[in-house]
């Protein structure tokens, strides 16, 4: 059977990447969103793994270790902020927080 | 082998990301992402990043998803959404045909570039081989950005405290 090749990584990143580009335009709870956000960013992480090792160059992971300490970061402040809309008004929604009313 | 490791990984990796996308219950969803984090953290153990799917299942499936679960919980936003309400009607099938449209894409111009890719020496597998690589280069190469990184942290937790924290006429209230 023949091997897996960085193509068939590189394609499946994309149709992950995809999904959650689809999931973050679709869903409009703020919670959903963010993890549609870390869809996309763990098909950034498979690409540059895969292309890490077809190139033979640790850089690629190098990247992707940075990438998660980011990600780390953004969920931590994203839902901090959520925290503090849904204190005021329970049950937001993406839609409900067009207007920039306190 | 490696094979069916793939093909296996890559349907917990979509069913996952689906699972994401269509759950009603954001606990669902949350459920559905730690699926696919596993799923990519099995890929990264077949590309031989071994130290990278260690953490991918420490940070990622582990700290973040729980920090998800946790919110969820704290804030009984629990409860199903209904996904049938939809303000903006076109919304849907214009968010689908851009998603679409973004695989496409990206699967052509991979497919295309398949070949121009050309093929280093392959990175030391054996043994602890990977996370000496990882740590020579991070400690080397990127020692700058690496205490930078540590400096974001502690930005984003100290933001995080700040914004998050009743101000004292609340607590009063």
């Amino acid at each position: 059977m023949a091997e897996p090749t960085t193509t068939y990584y590189m394609i499946l990143a994309a149709v992950l990447f995809g999904i959650g580009a689809t999931g973050l335009l679709v869903r409009r709870n703020p919670l959903i969103m963010f993890m549609c956000v870390e869809l996309m960013l763990n098909a950034v992480n498979l690409t540059f793994v895969a292309l890490s090792n077809r190139f033979g160059n640790i850089d690629g992971q190098t990247a992707v270790f940075f990438v998660m300490v980011v990600a780390a970061a953004e969920v931590v402040v994203g839902l901090g902020i959520v925290i503090s809309i849904l204190r005021r008004r329970p049950g937001a929604t993406a839609d409900d927080l067009a207007e920039l009313k306190g | 082998m490696q094979m069916i490791v793939f093909v296996l990984a890559s349907l917990m990796v979509l069913t996952g990301a689906v699972s994401v996308i269509v759950m009603k219950n954001p606990v669902h969803a949350a459920l559905g992402l730690v699926l696919t984090l596993f799923g990519v953290a099995v890929h990264f153990v077949s590309l031989d990043a071994h130290f990278l799917a260690a953490v991918q299942v420490i940070v990622y499936a582990g700290a973040i998803v729980v920090l998800f679960l946790f919110v969820i919980m704290l804030l009984g936003v629990d409860k199903s959404e209904d996904l049938s309400i939809e303000p903006f009607p076109i919304q849907r099938p214009l968010a689908i045909v851009v998603g679409g449209g973004i695989i496409g894409l990206l699967v052509a111009a991979i497919v295309r570039a398949r070949d121009t890719i050309s093929e280093g020496t392959p990175l030391e597998s054996g043994g602890d081989e990977n996370i000496k690589a990882l740590a020579r280069n991070l400690y080397g190469d990127h020692v700058f950005a690496f205490e930078l990184t540590s400096i974001l942290l502690i930005v984003a937790v100290a933001g995080t405290v700040l914004m998050t924290r009743k101000s004292k006429k609340e607590v009063g209230k």
